[in-house]
C-alpha cells in the first residue's frame, strides 16, 4: 500500500501534480490489492461475476460517498446517511406508496432523502447546531422513525412495483443498471464540484467561511444545500438497495456513515474541508470494498477485515500528511 | 532588577529585534512606547519565554537567565498579561487562576481550597465580587482583565508585562487597574506596561523606554517630565522608505459612499463621512479605535445602527447585498479572512465575482482563466501563472490577488484594512501604485492603516479617530505624521 506512493512522491514534477499524484497512490493501492486477488483466488477472483458482485456492492455506498464528499469538503460532516437512507428505503416500500407504482415510489425515496437532508442543513446553517450533533440526533431520529412506519417489519416490494428490483437484475453488456446509476451519480457529482459555481463555492466555504462570506457568498445557504445534496444521494441509494435486497427495511444502511466517511477520508479528503476529489473518494470506496471482497473469497474472519480496514485509515491519513508536509512553502 | 542588553531576534526576513536593551527596577512601573511593528510584542514574547533571542542577554537579580519556555519564564517569576487574554472560557474562575498549578494531590484537585486561595487573590486586587466558581466565558472583559491578573499574582511574580491592558476596560475599570497596580509596586513587583495612550503613561508610569524598528531609541527617561513632542519625534522619523505614486492627476467626482450617524455601541459611535468615486480616504487609528470595525459595517458584515448609502440608495445590511451593489473588501488578516490558501490565484481572484463567469452555475473556464491572466499582468503578480497555489505566493503577491478579485465586476467602492500589512518594502510600492491606479478608475477606496505616514502619504483625505469616534477630518496635505499621532494618542485635535 505505501510502495507506490513513496516511489513516486520525490518524482513529482509541479506542486500542481499532486492531486494525480495522490490519485496514483490510491491506484497502486488498488492494483496491489488485485493482484492479491490473483495470487489468492486465481479461479474466482477475475470472473465476471465477481466483478459485478463488487460493483454492484459499492454502488450504494458509492452514491452516499459523493454526498458525504461534498459535505465534507464543505467543512462539514453528515453522520445520518445510513439512517436517512432506511428511512427513505421504509417510506418508499409503504403499502400507501407502493400504491402508486414504480415511479412514485422512487420519486418518494428521494424526496424522503432530500427532506431529510435539508432538514440537517437547515439546523446546522440556519439553527446554528454543530454538523455532528445535528446529523446524529438526524441518525437516531430517521432510525426511529423508519422502525414506527415499519412496525420494525421487513417490506417487500410489491410485484406491481418490480421495476424497481429490475435495477439489479436487468444487465446491460452484462453489468446490472444500478451499476451505471452509481457511475452516472458519480459523472455528474464531479461535474457539479470541478465545472460549477456550485462545486467552486464548496471548496471556498470549507477551506476559508469568513473569506467566503467577505467575498460575498450566502455561507448559510450553501452549508443548507450540501446537506440536502447529500440527503438526495441517500435517497438515490435508498432505490439502489431497494433493488438489491427487493425491500426496504430500517435496518438498510447500518455504519454507512462510517464506511463513506472513511472512503472519503482515504480518498484524501480532508474532514477539516476546503480539499478533496471525487475521484478520491470513489477509490478509497473500491479499496474498501475489494478489501471485504478478499476476504470473503478467502474465508477469514470479518473481525480481522475490520482491523485491516481500520489499519488502512490510518495509513492513508498519515501518508496523506507527508504529502501536506511537503508541499508547504 | 531586569536588565536586557543588546537583544536580537530575527525570523525569516525580518530582524525584529535588533539591539534592544530594557533596564527595570524592583517596584517601578516601566513603560514601553512604540509604533506597531516597532518590536515591543516579539520583545515581550522573549520575557515570557515563548520566542528565544539570538542574541543579547537578560539577566534577573544580578544572574543571567535565560528562559526557554514559557515554564521557565514563570518560574523565574515572569508572568505576562497577554493584550488577547489567554483565558480558558469554559473553566471556572478559580480553575483559570490555578491552571497548571492547582491545588491537587495526587492527580485529585482539591475544588475547596482552589476557591479559597482563588478568593483570597481576588479580594487582594479589590473584586470580591467576581465569584471562583462562576465560568469565565461568561464574565464581562474587565473582570476577565482581573481573573488574568490574579493569575499573574497567584505565581507570586516578581516582574508582571501588561501588554495594552487597559485596551478592553471602561474608564473607571483603568482607575480599578491603576490601583491594583500600584498597591503591586509598593510590594516590590516591577511591572512593565505597554500603551499607546500617553495620559496612562503619564499617571502610572515611572520611566519610559522607546523602540523604533526593533531598536532602543531611549532608555529609561523619566514619565512625567518627557513631553509629548520628544516622545513622538522619538517614535516616529522611521528608516523605513515609503515610496508614494505623486498626488494629482486625480478629480475626484461623483459621491459614491455617504455614511450617516453609523454606530455600534461600545466600538464606535455617530460616525459620518463620504468618499467620492476616484477618491482615497483615509482612517488613522490605533488598534481599538474601532476603524476596521466601521469598515466591515459599512460592508454589511457586523451589525451596527445608522444609513449607508451607496450612489444615493441605502445598501441593505449583508455582505451577499453589498457586493452585489458594488462593493469590495481586502480585510484586515488576508490569510484567515480573505484567501483560499488551497486553491489556485484564478479561483481566488474570481471568488467575488463567480456567477458574472457562469452561465446556468456552469463556470466559464477559458473566459474565467483568460480574466484572471488578464488581471495579473495587470497588477504584475508574480510568478505570472494564475494556475499556481495561492499558498506558494509572497505576501505582497497575494494582497495583489485579493486587489485583483475587486477589480472584477464594476466595483464602486472598495474598503481597504492595511493593504500592507506584512508585505516588504519593495511590495509596498507597487501595492501603493495599484491602489492609486484603482481611484484614477474612478473607484472610490476607503482606507485603514494603522502607519500614518501610509495614510498620510495615500490619501487624499483623512480622518483622526479616537476611541470610536472622529475626533479630525481634514486634507492629507495639511496633516503631518506628528500631529496625527498627537491627536490618536492623547485626544486632542491639533
Amino acid at each position: 500500500m505505501g510502495e507506490p506512493t513513496t516511489k513516486a512522491a520525490p518524482a513529482l514534477p509541479s506542486i500542481r501534480g499532486i492531486g494525480e499524484m495522490r490519485h496514483l497512490g490510491l491506484l497502486g493501492a488498488l492494483a496491489l490489492l488485485v493482484v492479491v486477488g490473483l495470487i489468492t483466488r486465481p479461479e474466482n477472483f477475475a470472473t465476471a461475476s465477481n466483478l459485478v458482485s463488487i460493483l454492484s456492492l459499492a454502488a450504494t455506498i458509492g452514491v452516499i460517498t459523493v454526498g458525504a464528499t461534498f459535505v465534507i469538503i464543505g467543512g462539514g460532516i453528515d453522520l445520518s446517511v445510513g439512517a436517512v437512507m432506511a428511512l427513505a428505503s421504509v417510506w418508499a416500500t409503504t403499502v400507501a406508496t407502493q400504491s402508486y407504482g414504480p415511479v412514485v415510489v422512487a420519486i418518494c425515496a428521494i424526496l424522503v432523502g432530500t427532506g431529510a437532508g435539508l432538514l440537517n442543513g437547515w439546523l446546522i446553517a440556519y439553527g446554528r447546531l454543530v454538523p455532528f450533533i445535528a446529523t446524529l440526533a438526524m441518525l437516531v431520529a430517521a432510525r426511529g422513525l423508519a422502525q414506527r412506519m415499519s412496525d420494525r417489519k421487513t417490506q417487500l416490494i410489491s410485484e406491481g412495483n418490480f421495476s424497481i428490483v429490475e435495477l439489479s437484475t436487468t444487465r446491460l453488456l452484462g453489468i446490472p443498471l444500478l451499476v451505471y446509476i452509481f457511475a452516472l451519480v458519480v459523472v455528474l457529482g464531479w461535474i457539479l464540484l470541478n465545472r460549477t459555481t456550485f462545486g467552486r463555492r464548496t471548496y471556498a466555504v470549507g477551506g476559508n467561511p469568513e473569506a467566503a462570506r467577505l467575498a460575498g457568498i450566502d455561507v448559510r445557504r450553501h452549508s443548507m444545500l450540501l446537506y440536502g445534496l447529500s440527503g438526495l444521494c441517500c435517497g438515490i441509494a435508498a432505490i439502489l438497495i431497494m433493488a438489491r435486497t427487493t425491500t426496504g427495511s430500517s435496518t438498510h444502511g447500518d455504519l454507512y456513515e462510517l464506511d463513506a466517511i472513511a472512503a472519503v477520508i482515504i480518498g484524501g479528503t480532508l474532514l477539516t474541508g476546503g480539499r478533496g476529489t471525487i475521484v478520491g473518494s470513489i477509490l478509497g470506496l473500491l479499496i474498501f470494498t475489494l478489501i471485504t471482497n478478499l476476504f470473503i473469497l478467502n474465508g477469514l474472519n470479518t473481525s480481522d477485515q475490520l482491523i485491516a480496514k481500520g489499519l488502512i485509515i490510518v495509513v492513508a491519513v498519515l501518508l496523506q500528511r507527508r504529502n501536506l508536509k511537503e508541499r508547504a512553502p | 532588577m531586569l536588565v536586557m542588553k543588546g537583544i536580537v531576534k530575527q525570523f525569516p526576513g525580518v530582524r525584529a529585534l535588533d539591539g534592544v536593551d530594557l533596564d527595570v527596577r524592583a517596584g517601578e512601573v516601566h513603560c514601553l512606547l512604540g509604533q506597531n511593528g516597532a518590536g515591543k510584542s516579539t520583545l515581550i514574547k522573549v520575557l515570557a519565554g515563548a520566542h528565544q533571542p539570538d542574541e543579547g542577554t537578560i539577566s534577573f537579580n544580578g544572574a543571567e537567565v535565560r528562559p526557554g519556555s514559557p515554564i521557565d519564564a514563570i518560574k523565574l517569576g515572569f508572568a505576562t498579561i497577554y493584550q488577547e487574554l489567554d483565558l480558558v472560557d469554559g473553566l471556572s474562575v478559580a480553575e483559570n487562576i490555578f491552571l497548571g498549578h492547582e491545588h491537587a494531590r495526587l492527580g485529585f484537585v482539591n475544588r475547596a481550597a482552589g476557591r479559597r486561595a482563588a478568593r483570597e487573590v481576588l479580594e487582594r486586587l479589590g473584586h470580591p465580587e467576581i465569584r471562583p466558581s462562576a465560568e469565565v466565558g461568561r464574565l464581562p472583559p474587565a473582570a476577565k482583565q482581573v481573573v488574568s491578573m490574579a493569575r499573574a499574582l497567584s505565581h507570586e511574580a516578581r516582574l508582571i508585562i501588561m501588554d495594552e491592558p487597559s485596551a478592553a476596560l471602561a474608564h473607571d475599570e483603568v482607575a480599578n487597574l491603576f490601583r491594583i497596580i500600584r498597591e503591586l509596586t509598593a510590594q516590590g513587583v516591577a511591572v512593565v506596561y505597554i500603551s499607546h495612550r500617553l495620559e496612562e503613561i503619564r499617571e502610572i508610569g515611572d520611566r519610559v523606554t522607546v523602540l523604533k524598528d526593533g531598536r532602543t531609541v531611549a532608555v529609561g527617561l523619566p514619565a512625567r517630565e518627557t513631553p509629548t513632542q520628544r516622545i513622538v519625534s522619538l517614535m516616529t522619523g522611521r528608516n523605513v522608505e515609503y515610496v508614494f505614486p505623486p498626488r494629482g492627476g486625480r478629480e475626484p467626482g461623483e459621491e459614491v459612499l455617504r455614511v450617516e450617524g453609523l454606530s455600534s455601541p461600545g466600538v464606535f459611535g455617530d460616525v459620518s463621512f463620504s468618499v467620492r468615486a476616484g477618491e482615497i480616504v483615509g482612517l488613522a487609528g490605533l488598534v481599538g479605535s474601532g476603524r476596521s470595525e466601521i469598515l466591515e459595517a459599512v460592508y454589511g458584515a457586523r451589525p451596527a445602527t445608522g444609513r449607508v448609502l451607496l450612489d444615493g440608495r441605502p445598501v441593505r445590511r449583508g455582505v451577499v447585498g453589498t457586493v452585489r451593489r458594488g462593493m469590495g473588501l481586502a480585510p484586515e488578516e488576508r490569510k484567515a479572512q480573505a484567501l483560499l490558501l488551497d486553491q489556485s490565484v484564478t479561483a481566488n481572484i474570481t471568488l467575488g465575482t463567480l456567477p458574472g463567469f457562469a452561465r446556468f452555475g456552469w463556470i466559464d473556464r477559458k473566459r474565467e482563466r483568460a480574466e484572471a491572466q488578464r488581471l495579473s499582468e495587470l497588477l504584475d503578480i508574480r510568478p505570472p501563472d494564475p494556475e499556481r497555489p495561492i499558498r506558494t505566493l509572497s505576501g505582497g503577491n497575494q494582497q495583489k490577488a485579493v486587489l485583483a478579485r475587486w477589480l472584477l465586476g464594476g466595483r464602486k467602492l472598495l474598503l481597504l484594512d492595511e493593504p500592507t500589512r506584512g508585505v516588504d518594502v519593495g511590495a509596498r510600492a507597487e501595492l501603493y501604485a495599484v491602489i492609486h491606479d484603482l481611484a484614477e478608475r474612478g473607484i472610490g477606496v476607503l482606507l485603514v492603516s494603522s502607519e500614518v505616514p501610509e495614510v498620510l502619504g495615500l490619501a487624499d483625505r483623512v480622518l483622526v479617530l479616537r476611541e470610536g469616534t472622529v475626533i479630525h477630518e481634514g486634507e492629507a496635505g495639511e496633516l503631518d505624521e506628528h500631529a496625527v499621532l498627537d491627536m490618536i494618542m492623547n485626544g486632542r485635535a491639533a
